[in-house]
């Protein structure tokens, strides 16, 4: 089955951020497909390569950088959202003109119309929040 | 037409799975994850509203966060069931819809 995913929380918050990474491990491994994963509101703060945890601790940001690595999965942040709390990639840089980025790898950043999108091309839709 | 329902937050917290038991359809599912699992628990003062909640909806928690609370499975109300993050999945695909109530 397609799946979506949506995420409204910021990593290291509450839990949704750590519940989405785990319900998107636990779909891929049986079998089904994540179209996309939509990272909004504080959940853009998923999409940073610059967080360093402590070592025992889960890096959040890596973790799902590194299922979209293995997966090929589209990690897409909501560019409002990402304006708003200083995530930024190429583009945005260039268009904000900032000093630097900061997107994690595997994350692009995009507008809600992909949210949308991927509510309609998939089957189900489940939301992680705060 | 069948709902998922999931609720992430204490019931000592939020008004959330009492907003959810009083409006979704009978048939449906409501899975408790986060701290939503402290919802599960016999013996509160939400015990009531879950056991009667119980005679038109289904209720699930999800394992890993009642261990990760050091939650006994001895202390949920009789007739909750306890799934994994495959049962999760599980639970997404079986019904129709899946609704956070966020």
């Amino acid at each position: 089955m397609k799946f979506a995913i949506q995420v409204n929380e910021g990593p290291y918050n509450h839990e949704a951020s750590v519940s989405a990474l785990n319900f998107t491990k636990a779909a891929l491994e049986a079998g089904h497909e994540i179209f996309r994963v939509f990272f909004y509101h504080d959940g853009v703060n998923n999409g940073t390569r610059f967080t360093s945890p402590p070592q025992d601790d889960i890096n959040i940001a890596n973790s799902w950088s590194a299922l979209a690595d293995k997966h090929g999965l589209d990690l897409v942040v909501c560019v409002a959202a990402a304006q708003r709390r200083g995530i930024v990639d190429q583009g945005e840089q260039e268009r904000q003109g900032k000093d630097g980025n900061n997107i994690a790898p595997g994350f692009r950043i995009s507008g809600l119309g992909q949210l949308i999108e991927a509510g309609i091309q998939s089957e189900r839709l489940v939301v992680f929040g705060d | 037409m069948s709902i998922l329902h999931t609720v992430n937050k204490s019931p000592f917290d939020r008004n959330s799975l009492e907003a959810c038991v009083r409006l979704a359809a009978k048939g449906g599912s409501v899975l408790l994850i986060e701290d939503g699992v402290y919802g599960a628990m016999k013996g509160t003062s939400k015990s009531d509203m879950v056991t009667n909640a119980m005679k038109d909806l289904t209720f699930y928690v999800l394992g890993p966060d009642l261990k990760a609370r050091g939650v006994d499975e001895g202390k949920l109300i009789d007739g909750v069931k306890v799934v994994d993050y495959s049962g999760f999945v599980n639970l997404t695909v079986e019904n129709d819809k899946a609704q956070a109530w966020l």
